[in-house]
């Protein structure tokens, strides 16, 4: 069984309005040094196989198909060992 | 024969009744609701995916919306040319099927945006807009947080290269600017269709705008097109 971590970005391409409200938060909080916020997700599952090739296969299918939408997310994660 | 309507139903839908009342009562269509765990259109000659909140726009407005079993049937539908109309959330539905080209963000002031707005009309020779008499711009209302329509340049070059770009927010008289645009899309997007020409989305609910107890059936001239294109 493997432990998945996926991180989901938005392309830097694609405006993020969210972050740019939240950024005002932070100057209103008198954080002036803080820039560039923007947002994305974070999910994690586990993928019941022992097998490292096909775990991988799997969480990429999920990412491509649903998790993110390649058209203006990009995605990565990290596969680990777990009990 | 009168030819008939399907609207789905996720669960989420709200704009569902709507649109069976607009079609039904005012329309004088037949329309049939299909529950998104259904496979059969049952003969539907239009699919309308309506408005709402199809599984809670978890994820992104549309993603889980778009693997409900109802609607590979949709997209095989489709891909054989039979019109499908996607209002508002199914909009984001048609968008995520892949069905139309680009996505949809949060709306640029982060509000939810619900009010009357106008769109001019800029292809009237569709299916969906052929019987609109007039060259003024629409009033119809939008109800919102996520209508800030997103593609990149390649796909907005063959989106305005094909005339695939239908509706635009505008002001009254047919002026464009960022005060008309309630949502910051790109080009002012409010609509648009496939190459084909069988697939629309729009944002903005002609469904709301249909009976005349309302005061304004400007809704009335899209659904008019659609039963004069397949009656």
């Amino acid at each position: 069984m493997f432990k998945a971590k996926v991180l989901i970005k938005r392309r830097p391409s694609i405006l993020d309005p969210q972050g740019k409200a939240v950024e005002k938060g932070a100057f209103h909080l008198g954080l002036t040094n803080i820039k560039d916020t923007r947002i994305g997700k974070y999910i994690e599952f586990t993928v019941d196989t022992t097998d490292r090739e096909s775990a991988e296969k799997e969480v990429n299918e999920y990412c491509n198909k649903l998790l993110a939408n390649p058209i203006m997310e990009d995605y990565e994660f990290t596969l680990e060992n777990a009990k | 024969m009168k030819s008939k309507f399907g609207v789905v139903v996720f669960p989420g839908s709200n704009c569902d009744h709507d649109a069976y009342y607009s079609l039904k009562k005012i329309m004088k269509a037949d329309v049939t609701f299909l529950w998104h765990k259904d496979r059969d259109l049952q003969d539907s000659k239009v699919i309308i995916l309506p408005g709402g909140f199809a599984y809670g726009d978890y994820l992104r407005c549309g993603a889980i919306a778009r693997f409900s079993p109802i609607m590979n049937s949709v997209i095989e539908f489709a891909n054989k040319g039979g019109i499908v109309f996607g209002i508002c959330n199914g909009f984001q539905v048609l968008l995520e099927a892949g069905l139309l080209p680009g996505v949809m963000i949060r709306n640029k002031s982060l509000q939810f945006a619900g009010k009357d707005i106008y769109v001019s009309v800029k292809n009237k020779n569709t299916i969906f807009t052929k019987e609109i008499n007039t060259d003024q711009p629409l009033k119809i209302p939008v109800a919102h947080g996520e209508g800030n329509y997103f593609a990149d340049d390649d796909t907005l070059k063959s989106l305005q290269d094909n005339n695939q770009i239908v509706f635009q927010y505008s002001s009254k008289d047919g002026k464009f600017g960022d005060e008309f645009n309630p949502n910051g899309s790109i080009l002012d997007i409010a609509g648009i269709i496939n190459k084909n020409g069988n697939v629309l989305g729009m944002m903005p609910h002609p469904e709301r705008v249909c009976d005349p107890v309302l005061r304004n059936t400007d809704g009335q001239m899209i659904f008019g097109s659609i039963l004069s294109s397949v009656n």
